[in-house]
């Protein structure tokens, strides 16, 4: 039998369906993969009791003919969502303990489809950061290594955890979320499948907050199919998230027809950065060739506040993360520090239950909304946001997908960029703009840098548009055709 | 004119404005599917959302935005299609969020005018500002626990109505029938119970005062005040403290204040520079507030019927005076016992409306309140049942009992709990129409009196009444006064 730890989500599914795999095979053979490696730190707790349920579960639904695409695989769940029961911790300390009385609706309509949840993935405390360092758990290694070194490098962040598991084989998929790239820049740095759809396509309730609005969630897959699979699964309006969008969720996987022919592709002109490498750059203009020999139309397009788009979201996104998480505060659950006041007791807690990254954002997020900068900042930033949506719509009238690189540089060393916050914030560069449009944006594995370490294309859909971006990306992931894979060093 | 208050150094005159907090009648929170019934067991009526659970979301409840729009229709004022709800940020250990929801540049109800009637018989209008929705925070219990301070939620998340008045009011009298008008009508609109003892409604006071004609003054904010007695002790003794302040070369500081009711005073709560900074922005996890024209109009033609109208309706078509229609209406509950009494009264005497309408109202308007008020009651704990009032009023109506025996029936009704019949028949109080029985009543005092007649006949016209007075007397009082002057009077006149 092939290992079952390398099938990719639609092979897995077609191998159950067809009787060829059981459910509980295919999940023991994970876990067996995960204990293996351990040292890549991807899972902060594995719940292999409830998968090995979960699985039986499954192969009885199989035997009875109501299988769907999910049912039977064996998933990593980011720690930000809520599961009910289970560490639910967005890895920050401040959560200590804390076990959800509630599954989050993401995570329900996995298991509702028959998903097997593996475990709980590490991330970015509270999805910040862009290298999975911020973790109270402690850094995830990324299992790609450049071609002949033996340092570690990282697997990108905040859905570190998740990419690092399905990029080492220990978890067919995994779910991550995005909020300026959360997802998209892990693909790219682990040469995975990365989507992030619509702001509004899945229902934010239980997922637990950092800027509201622009969390979403997403998947982290091997191939393009895979996350048309799970997507499918995960999305649906709820009436319990006021931004969920009321609209039937497609058959994404059918929409995958190869046939890209007269379609626009925009490039844009600002998506560069300077000291960008040369070999991304190349991989872009390779990207531009492979849609233009499979039929598209490539168009120059200019998306002029692109620039804006970073210190926008570092002012957006902290304001609302300052709020959110005001929540956390000893009171009620997770951490309690006790003071000799109300005031010394949130002091000693949130000192002690924060790490640096998440401070550094609450303090930004407060002083922008302060009387006085309020207008300055945060008014600011809205207003070019709204610029920024506007830039997508123009260039939605020329195009219809539009692609980018990813990310501007391949993974880093762990630890090179931890103390350098600005050129950590870098990273996010290309992914941010979708995010505060409330694109949908897809991160494709299309080539390795010159020390052998994957790089992604990212393409750029419009609202509600995942279908088309779908079929894109699955043209583009046969272009590319990335068949790489990390040489194993861990788990010796 | 400005009422003005005497000042060592001169004239002063007050601004007065307030910012009244009341709770929405609805079977669910603002945001989550919490119960709001209160008095409930500590922490039973919570909900993940009110608990602020991590990743829960607050989605609104359409009842809470219905009241609010019938309170603003309520109160004249315009309705804002388009409303955003913000987020007040600070940190207290009964606010879960760490912010409240409430709204803030953009609230649902916008501008109008309130027109509330003095004792001197004026009529002045107030404006409205704005009113807003908002969560209640949840109660911090200092006394369960030498060191702890306990949290209930119970009321964490319960939808407020903050309705802001403009800064138009100059007196306590003004403050406190602004109060009074505005509870009035959320309980007509059904939109609040107005129960101020539950917390169901209470008032921050804004006081400044200045030299006539002059800038405004800085103004002082008094939190939670939660009667009208209160209120008006509040405007009171901010008045005096800031006038006797500014006097002695003092200057009056921008600062939240208590009540105490011990003291009938207020004191510091909070300076301006401990003030927070709320840092308001839009809740990212809510739509902006949106609803057509159409929905304002439904809900429009589905309001009960207003104070106001009420009023011209009772003295147009039930011929009542418009003082005691005032009366009446002020309170829901005396307008809907009135209206009540008046349909059984009907029943039983079979008169048209039109013709009781003045007996019953002046019955409960003098009679019942008086009685009332005696007892130190309200008209819920009304001891005579309205099937009793009903048959005291139909007693009278049909003549056999007189105005004057009427009170003394009801006085007895109040202490023994007995049916008005039942007093009647054993106490003998029928009156006497029996014009055979007075005639020979009558013709016998004359005779008795003949003297008296003679003064009469001689142009003492006031001896009438001596000889009503004897009838009266005669019967104990039972006669039917109608009947007596049918027949005495042209027998003195001869």
């Amino acid at each position: 039998m092939t290992d079952l730890t390398k099938l990719t989500l639609s092979e897995a599914r077609d191998a159950l369906h067809k009787g060829d795999i059981s459910s509980v095979e295919i999940t023991q053979a994970h876990i067996s993969a995960i204990n293996e490696a351990k040292e890549l730190n991807c899972f902060i707790e594995v719940t292999s009791d409830k998968a090995m349920d979960m699985a039986k579960a499954a192969d009885e639904t199989i035997k009875s003919g109501n299988a769907k695409g999910m049912t039977g695989i064996p998933i990593g769940m980011k720690d930000l969502y809520c599961t009910k029961g289970v560490h639910s911790q967005t890895c920050s300390h401040i959560l200590d303990g804390f076990k959800p009385e509630y599954e989050s609706t993401v995570s329900q309509n996995l298991w509702d489809d028959g998903a097997v949840m593996l475990g709980k993935t590490n991330m970015d405390e509270f999805a910040m950061g862009s290298s999975n360092e911020n973790s109270y758990y402690g850094p995830v290694k990324n299992p790609w290594r450049a071609k002949g070194s033996d340092k570690n490098t990282v697997p990108g962040g905040s859905s570190g955890g998740s990419s690092a598991a399905v990029a080492a084989d220990i978890a067919i998929a995994t779910t991550g979320t995005d909020t300026g790239g959360s997802i998209r820049q892990p693909a790219s740095f682990t040469g995975l499948v990365g989507l992030k759809p619509t702001y509004g396509r899945c229902s934010r309730w239980g997922m637990i907050a950092f800027a509201s609005s622009l969390d979403q969630a997403g998947t982290l897959t091997k191939t393009v199919r895979d996350a048309a699979i799970m997507m499918e699964s995960m999305a649906g309006y709820d009436p319990k998230d006021s931004t969920s969008t009321n609209i039937a969720v497609p058959n994404y996987e059918a929409a995958l027809n190869g046939d890209i022919r007269g379609l626009k592709v925009g490039i844009p002109s600002e998506y560069r950065v300077d000291g960008m490498p040369e070999e991304i750059e190349n991989l872009w203009k390779q990207g531009k060739e492979w849609l233009k020999s499979a039929g598209a139309e490539i168009v120059d397009i200019s998306l002029p506040h692109t620039k804006y788009a970073l210190p926008t979201y570092y002012i957006v996104a902290p304001a609302e993360c300052s709020s959110n998480l005001a929540r956390y505060d000893g009171v009620k659950y997770g951490l309690r520090v006790t003071g000799d006041s109300l005031d010394d007791m949130y002091k000693k807690t949130r000192a002690a239950g924060f790490g640096d990254e998440v401070k550094r954002r609450i303090l930004i997020g407060t002083y922008v909304l302060s009387a006085g900068y309020y207008d300055a900042y945060y008014l600011k930033a809205q207003k070019i946001r709204t610029l920024i949506a506007n830039d997508f719509k123009t260039a939605y009238q020329k195009c219809d997908v539009i692609l980018t690189p990813t990310a501007p540089s391949a993974a880093f060393n762990l630890g090179e960029k931890v103390s350098d916050p600005l050129a950590m914030y870098l990273n996010d560069v290309f992914t941010v703009p979708a995010s505060l449009a409330g694109l949908p944006g897809i991160s494709v594995p299309a080539g390795l840098s010159a020390e052998g370490l994957p790089l992604g294309l990212q393409l750029i859909g419009q609202a509600f548009g995942e279908e088309q971006l779908l079929n894109v990306a699955d043209v583009l992931e046969g272009a590319a055709s990335f068949n790489y894979k990390p040489t194993k060093w861990w788990g010796e | 004119m400005t009422k003005l208050y005497p000042g060592a150094t001169g004239d002063w005159e007050a601004v007065i404005g307030l910012e009244i907090h009341a709770q929405v009648i609805s079977e669910a929170k603002l945001f989550s599917s919490s119960a709001t019934t209160f008095g409930a067991e500590p922490n039973t009526q919570v909900s993940f959302v009110c608990s602020a659970q991590p990743g829960m979301l607050p989605v609104i409840n359409e009842e809470c935005v219905r009241q609010a729009v019938r309170t603003g229709l309520a109160m004249g004022c315009e309705i804002n299609l388009r409303s955003i709800f913000d987020r007040k940020n600070y940190f207290y250990a009964d606010l879960p969020q760490g912010y409240q929801i409430s709204q803030f540049k953009d609230p649902i109800v916008g501008e109008g005018e309130i027109a509330i009637e003095l004792s001197d018989g004026s009529t002045k209008i107030i404006g409205v500002e704005r009113l807003h929705l908002e969560q209640d925070a949840g109660k911090s219990m200092h006394d369960q626990h030498p060191t702890m301070t306990y949290v209930d939620l119970n009321r964490s998340g319960v939808a407020l109505m903050e309705i802001v008045s403009k800064p138009d009011m100059s007196t306590p009298e003004e403050a406190a029938e602004y109060f009074k008008k505005i509870r009035s009508l959320v309980r007509y609109a059904r939109t609040c119970d107005g129960n101020m003892d539950q917390g169901s409604m209470r008032a921050d006071v804004n006081v400044s005062v200045r030299r006539p004609g002059e800038e405004l003054g800085t103004r002082t904010e008094t939190k939670n005040v939660n009667s009208i007695r209160y209120v008006m002790q509040v405007v009171e003794s901010e008045i005096r403290r800031q006038i006797d302040l500014i006097e002695d070369g003092g200057t009056v500081d921008q600062e939240t204040r208590l009540f105490e009711v011990a003291t009938g005073t207020t004191r510091t709560m909070r300076s301006k520079e401990e003030a927070h900074d709320y840092r308001y922005f839009p809740d990212p996890d809510l739509l902006p507030l949106e609803f057509s024209q159409e929905f304002v109009d439904e809900l429009a033609a589905e309001m009960p019927e207003l104070a106001d109208a009420k009023k011209e309706r009772f003295i147009a078509d039930l011929h009542i005076t418009p003082y005691n229609a005032s009366v009446l209406v002020a309170e829901k509950e005396n307008a809907d016992y009135f209206e009540t009494l008046l349909a059984v009264t009907v029943d039983k005497t079979g008169k048209p409306v039109s013709e009781l309408g003045k007996l019953v109202s002046n019955w409960i308007t003098s009679d019942l309140f008086g009685a009332l008020k005696k007892l130190g009651k309200t008209i819920s704990e009304n001891p005579v049942s309205v099937e009793n009032a009903a048959e005291l009023l139909n007693l009278q109506v049909e003549g056999t009992i007189s105005g004057r025996i009427a009170k003394e029936v009801f006085e007895n009704m109040l202490e023994s709990g007995k049916s008005p019949e039942t007093i009647v028949d054993e106490k003998g109080l029928k009156q006497v129409s029996d014009t055979g029985a007075i005639e020979a009543m009558i013709d016998e005092i004359l005779s008795v009196n003949a003297d008296k007649v003679e003064e009469y006949r001689g142009g003492k016209d006031k001896l009438y009444g001596f000889f009503v007075g004897q009838v009266m007397k005669q019967t104990g009082g039972k006669a039917n006064p109608q009947v007596v002057n049918q027949l005495l009077k042209p027998k003195l006149d001869g």
